[in-house]
């Protein structure tokens, strides 16, 4: 008896998980369907939609009126700058809060959080100014370092919590075997937590290279990435929603390969420490 | 050594005046994305042969994000931009702020008294052309003639709010999803309060008294949303309050609508390729009701140079490419007259050929009835048809378009919308210091 509960609550909790997870798919798999239709094919009833021939037009339209391969560089450049960039500070800075902690390195926490829960239009021009003063307008530079500043919080949070589960005595023996900081950090830690940094990292890639408010207010030809060339293709006069399918897959399609294939690591390093 | 150190010398002279006598400048432009200005994108070609010096580089954007971006770097003298396409709402605000260069001095054959005055009146600030208009457009009723034919009516050229009931009430078949008209009500200060801003001048109504008092709680404007619910609840779509001008557009073009008062732009979508109905609309002038001013509004996609900007003389050489008389001719040879820029220049509407082009006189005349500079039946402190030219516009009347649409999804009353958007735009305006 038992054991048919534990069954039909198992083809339960299955059906409606495969229900949540389509529901949360389903505007992206729209969006990859009406990329294939005519902006003619693309407004009709969904299933009038479905029905309509299959089409590349959209994509074709897409590559010759702008410069993708330029606009993904920016955005590899961009993802994966920041990211480096943020890690570097963050595993230093978690270590600390983690092993060293001090009477205020929970309230230190909490104030870091607190700056992502500002609204970022409210910087928008003092960055602005600060931004055309150094001369970083329109530059990979300066948004790599926007974007590292802007995801800073959530990496040595993530890093923190993951530090928390390592036992401080094995860094302990490190220190007593003789070895530097640098060393501890690089050669004990590091290793150790590598899960939780690929994740934080892979989280991170995916959070910079879907960042559309800083990429679009800083940029304008040379450094923008991905997110402006989806933009570009929306209108509020006229046909566009088949250009704006085709251009959102191009954009989309790079981080959903790499989170497919990294899914193993980035579930493991998410559940990491969460049953002890 | 000497004469080899000389001879470099020399070389690197020579290298250097050579790299100044073809210095090119770089020009950046930001636009919107709409299909005239993608024409011109692919049009550059002939913009580089007479101008071999100048290089040109495109920023485009959604039109919101566009304003955004646009508005930080002009208010910051980023610099970001050369060219900007801004519209009639912006260029008064901005060219009396001293945020545009003045185009007065553009090229002799960019002859601006060709200019259509209404379009040119709402880009000129104290005397000083700030903006060159590049496409221009008002609003007119688009209607089904198989339908009206049917129904026994015919629409007359300038109809009134009375005509439009009538022919929608015949035109309207539920069963068969044919609804008699189809309106914007999507909240917006650019949505369904550019198309009810318009309507309320041809009731009588009006934003501001002429000391910048809100006057929601007038007459006029509870006759103009009356109405306006009255239409749409009986003879408009159902989920009508979602409804923007790319969604009436999809609903027009697959006959689900007997008409649509929208943007003289959508003829030529809706008698396009992608339309079933294409070879079955007519045309008319928004309607009024008798007071002298019609529900059309005016508009102008136009291009300006920022203050900010360093390369003045290379923006003005494209500016006068790109909305000189000479550009309609090109996009007519390589594309025929009826995707040419519509709305700006009397030339363009005394060629024979482009009176051909089914829409032109309908265009011409519904921006013609528009003035932007006394938009009201009465006299208001303000100019602007379908808008009121204040910073402040944007934020409240995005907000009042948020009452009118619950209202129109049934979420509130018309009297409560009303009375809620008097007390918001009072709020705003004292805050503002309109009112003391």
């Amino acid at each position: 008896m038992a054991r048919k509960t534990t069954q039909t609550r198992k083809a339960v909790v299955t059906i409606a998980a495969w229900l949540i997870g389509i529901v949360i798919f389903f505007p992206i798999l729209w969006t990859i369907l009406m990329s294939f239709k005519s902006e003619g094919d693309a407004i009709k009833a969904p299933l009038a939609m479905l029905s309509s021939p299959w089409t590349l037009e959209s994509y074709g339209e897409v590559q010759a009126r702008s410069n993708y391969a330029l606009h993904f560089w920016n955005s590899v450049v961009l993802s994966l700058g920041s990211t480096l960039l943020a890690l570097l500070i963050a595993i230093p800075a978690a270590w600390a809060m983690a092993f060293v902690p001090g009477k205020r390195t929970k309230d230190l926490l909490m104030w870091m959080l607190s700056t992502k829960m500002m609204p970022a239009v409210g910087v928008l021009v003092p960055m602005y100014l600060m931004f055309r003063d150094l001369g970083l307008l329109d530059s990979r530079i300066g948004l790599v370092g926007v974007l590292t500043l802007i995801n800073l919080p959530i990496v040595i949070w993530m890093l923190y919590t993951y530090f928390k589960e390592i036992p401080g005595e094995i860094l302990e023996a490190s220190r007593m075997d003789g070895a530097s900081l640098r060393s501890e950090i690089l050669y004990v830690l590091t290793p150790m937590a590598v899960p939780g940094i690929a994740s934080t990292m892979l989280l991170n890639i995916i959070l910079a290279w879907n960042e559309a408010f800083w990429t679009l207010q800083l940029t304008t030809s040379k450094a923008a990435p991905l997110t402006q060339f989806i933009a570009s293709y929306s209108s509020p006069e006229g046909l566009f929603y088949a250009k704006l399918s085709a251009a959102s897959t191009m954009a989309i399609a790079p981080i959903l390969i790499l989170g497919w294939f990294s899914q193993k690591q980035l579930v493991r390093g998410l559940t990491f420490g969460a049953v002890k | 050594m000497t004469t080899t150190i000389r001879a470099l010398l020399g070389a690197t002279a020579l290298l250097t005046l050579m790299g100044a006598a073809n210095a090119e400048t770089t020009i950046t432009v930001a636009t919107v994305n709409n299909g005239d200005m993608i024409r011109m994108q692919g049009l550059m070609d002939d913009f580089y042969a007479k101008n071999p010096d100048i290089k040109v580089e495109w920023v485009t954007l959604e039109e919101n994000v566009l304003r955004q971006k646009v508005t930080t770097d002009i208010a910051t003298k980023g610099g970001q931009f050369d060219v900007l396409t801004i519209g009639t709402y912006e260029v008064p605000i901005w060219g009396k702020a001293g945020w545009l260069v003045s185009l007065n001095d553009l090229p002799a054959d960019y002859d601006a008294a060709d200019l259509l005055p209404a379009i040119a009146g709402g880009l000129t600030v104290d005397g000083n052309l700030y903006a060159s208009p590049f496409y221009g457009e008002s609003s007119m009723v688009m209607y089904r003639k198989d339908l009206m034919e049917a129904a026994g009516l015919t629409m007359p050229d300038a109809p009134t709010w009375a005509d439009i009931k009538t022919a929608a009430a015949a035109m309207t078949d539920k069963s068969k999803e044919q609804y008699g008209i189809c309106l914007r009500g999507k909240a917006g200060w650019g949505e369904n309060m550019a198309f009810l801003t318009a309507m309320s001048n041809s009731f009588g109504a009006k934003w501001f008294d002429e000391n910048w008092n809100p006057q929601f709680d007038q007459k006029p404007w509870k006759d103009t949303l009356d109405f306006y619910l009255d239409l749409m609840n009986n003879y408009g779509p159902p989920g009508a309050s979602n409804n923007g001008f790319n969604e009436n557009l999809a609903l027009f073009q697959q006959g689900h609508c007997g008409m649509w008062i929208d943007a003289t732009v959508a003829a030529s979508f809706v008698t396009g390729k992608d339309s079933t109905v294409a070879d079955k609309v007519g045309f008319a002038l928004a309607p009024d009701n008798g007071l002298g001013k019609r529900g059309n509004w005016l508009w102008a996609w136009s291009l300006a140079i920022p203050a900010g900007s360093q390369k003045v003389d290379a923006a003005k050489a494209f500016i006068n490419w790109a909305t000189n008389k000479d550009y309609a001719a090109l996009v007519a040879s390589k594309e025929g007259w009826a995707n040419v820029p519509p709305g700006t220049r009397a030339s363009l509407y005394a060629n024979p050929e482009y009176a051909k082009v089914p829409f032109a006189k309908m265009t011409l005349d519904s921006i013609n009835a528009a003035d932007p500079t006394h938009p009201t039946v009465d006299p208001v402190p303000y100019t602007g048809v379908q808008f009121v030219a204040i910073p402040e516009f944007q934020g409240f009347a995005t907000a009042v378009g948020q009452q009118f649409s619950a209202a129109l999804a049934g979420s509130t009353s018309a009297d409560d919308a009303l009375a809620a958007a008097q007390e918001l735009v009072k709020t705003e305006m004292t805050k503002a210091g309109y009112i003391k």
